[in-house]
């Protein structure tokens, strides 16, 4: 058995070995002279402007579900009044932020996966290397740090309009004005609440940009390999946030309550 | 007196031609024989397969030299040892003097600034338009910054290949010869001193075959370079060919001009005929 899982375990060492040489090729890069700014802001545009839709109504969505789902069960208890706090607070510390983050995972990942993967199987990735110009800079460092800047952009955005529909959803039973709502929110949310939920979000988006450009980066030669650095880069992506989630949740845990 | 000193004068004017143009012959035949690529012992495998198994040659200044072979026997992997996209397991790769594989990150970058790679595909940016996509090499490679003098050096290549007309379009947008000659034109817009060819004319119909291999000749005389074709068209090696070597299972079996390869008694050889 043990020999059986040996190649696996190889080819998952030799992987992250493969990950880490990526990584420091990106932060090398990322402090070499001749920023790509236009190339910055062309995919700062292309993340986060063109995933805005997107985000929107899921989190639209997601805040009205989840009001009306927690309502009958704080009515049971007669704890009514505290339905907009429930809401900002599991928003805004969970739901937002990982919710945000995998549907970035999905539309993000992917969508730098497969364009990097058919750059490397057109050859146009070789071409640049090979023409002494720098595809790392221009290619990946630009879209590992939009997606950095624009995933807790997007969660943002996300947490308030998930508000909106916690909002409706009150409204539909309860008459609450949205300036009263909002008030309650806001009073239920504190620094520790916003800070570890905002940091865990920059981590979220570096992790999308860095696995869907290192998919695509290093896929195969051969049309199937796009897919497959599409998809694997929604898979890795996806499960790197919950370790993250599972990590700055337990950090500022300790940090902040104890 | 004044007859002798006359013919005395004249021997010595002649002498002194004589010697001036055997000094010129001289430099240019040993400019002629200046080695930009030697490559001696050069061997190469990919897990069991050796894929390169001897190879030695080498490429002088302004030379056109034809590699001929059949699919898989490491042609494009002796091109791309050359530019180091690839290192070899044993023996050298000298380009201008240097060895490829010794050099560090910054070296080969400098080298293959020096060096126009133009793959099968074409390897266009299929995101950019044709003049950003010749932009590219000059703003990222150069860092020009003169957008005076990029547009001047963009049409001027442009009006090269005949494809000022497709200056806005993108490469989908173009026919399989426009995209070979976009590709030519992004790998001569840096002016590079040698240029590597990897089939140029694979997928093409004869007419734009011959067109591209015309082209490829112009523009070797019109930038001077020094080449590497690699290519299974014998028209495309006939035009274009100073010196050709026939490559078979890793090794060069023959070199020599064309007609000296179509002259072969070599079974291989012929076979390419």
């Amino acid at each position: 058995m043990a020999e059986q899982a040996l190649p696996g375990w190889k080819k998952l060492l030799e992987e992250s070995g493969d990950q880490v040489i990526f990584l420091k090729g990106f932060f090398r890069n990322t402090l070499r002279k001749g920023f790509e700014w236009s190339g910055f802001v062309h995919q700062c545009y292309e993340t986060g402007y063109k995933s805005f839709t997107l985000v929107s109504i899921t989190a639209f969505i997601m805040g009205l579900v989840l009001a009306l789902q927690l309502r009958p069960t704080l009515v049971s208890f007669g704890a009514e009044s505290m339905l907009p706090r429930t809401l900002a607070i599991s928003i805004i510390r969970e739901i937002g932020p990982v919710i945000t983050a995998l549907i970035c995972a999905g539309r993000i990942a992917s969508g730098i996966g497969a364009e990097l993967g058919s750059m490397k199987v057109t050859e146009q990735i070789d071409a640049m290397d090979v023409s002494g110009a720098n595809p790392m800079q221009y290619l990946v460092v630009t879209r590992i740090l939009a997606t950095t800047c624009m995933v807790p952009l997007l969660t943002l955005l996300g947490d308030v309009i998930g508000l909106i529909g916690g909002f409706l959803a009150i409204n539909i039973s309860t008459k609450v004005s949205l300036a009263l709502y909002f008030n309650k929110c806001v009073d239920s949310i504190n620094f520790s609440d916003l800070l570890p939920a905002f940091i865990k979000t920059i981590f979220f988006g570096f992790v999308i940009g860095f696995i869907g450009c290192y998919k695509g980066y290093n896929s195969n030669k051969g049309t199937e390999s796009v897919g497959l650095s599409a998809n694997s880069a929604v898979v890795a992506a996806s499960l790197w946030i919950f370790v993250i989630d599972a990590i700055v949740v337990q950090i500022s845990n300790i940090i902040i309550y104890h | 007196m004044l007859l002798l000193y006359r013919s005395a004068t004249s021997l010595s004017t002649i002498d002194m031609e004589e010697k001036r143009t055997i000094e010129e012959a001289k430099q240019s035949s040993s400019k002629k024989r200046e080695v930009v690529i030697h490559i001696k012992g050069l061997k190469k495998s990919f897990g069991q397969k050796e894929v390169l198994k001897d190879i030695n040659l080498d490429v002088h200044k302004g030379e056109n030299v034809v590699v001929l072979g059949r699919s898989g026997t490491g042609k494009s992997v002796t091109i791309e040892c050359i530019v180091g996209m690839l290192l070899p397991d044993e023996g050298e790769v000298t380009v201008f003097g240097d060895e490829v594989a010794a050099m560090n990150e910054r070296q080969l970058k400098e080298l293959r600034t020096r060096i126009g790679f133009l793959f099968q595909s074409g390897a266009l940016y299929d995101s950019m338009t044709v003049r950003e996509n010749l932009e590219f090499p000059l703003t990222r490679v150069l860092k020009m910054n003169d957008q005076a003098e990029i547009d001047r050096r963009i049409e001027e290549v442009l009006d090269g290949v005949d494809l000022i007309d497709a200056i806005d379009k993108m490469p989908s947008e173009l026919s399989g010869g426009m995209r070979k000659r976009l590709g030519l034109a992004r790998t001569l817009i840096v002016k590079p001193e040698i240029m590597l060819y990897d089939e140029p004319t694979t997928g093409l119909d004869p007419i734009t075959s011959r067109e591209i291999s015309h082209l490829i000749l112009k523009m070797q005389k019109k930038y001077k370079t020094t080449s590497i074709i690699i290519t299974h068209d014998m028209e495309c090696a006939e035009v274009t060919a100073d010196r050709v070597v026939v490559m078979n299972d890793g090794e060069y079996v023959a070199e020599g001009s064309f007609d000296d390869i179509k002259k072969s008694k070599d079974e291989f050889v012929r076979s390419f005929f």
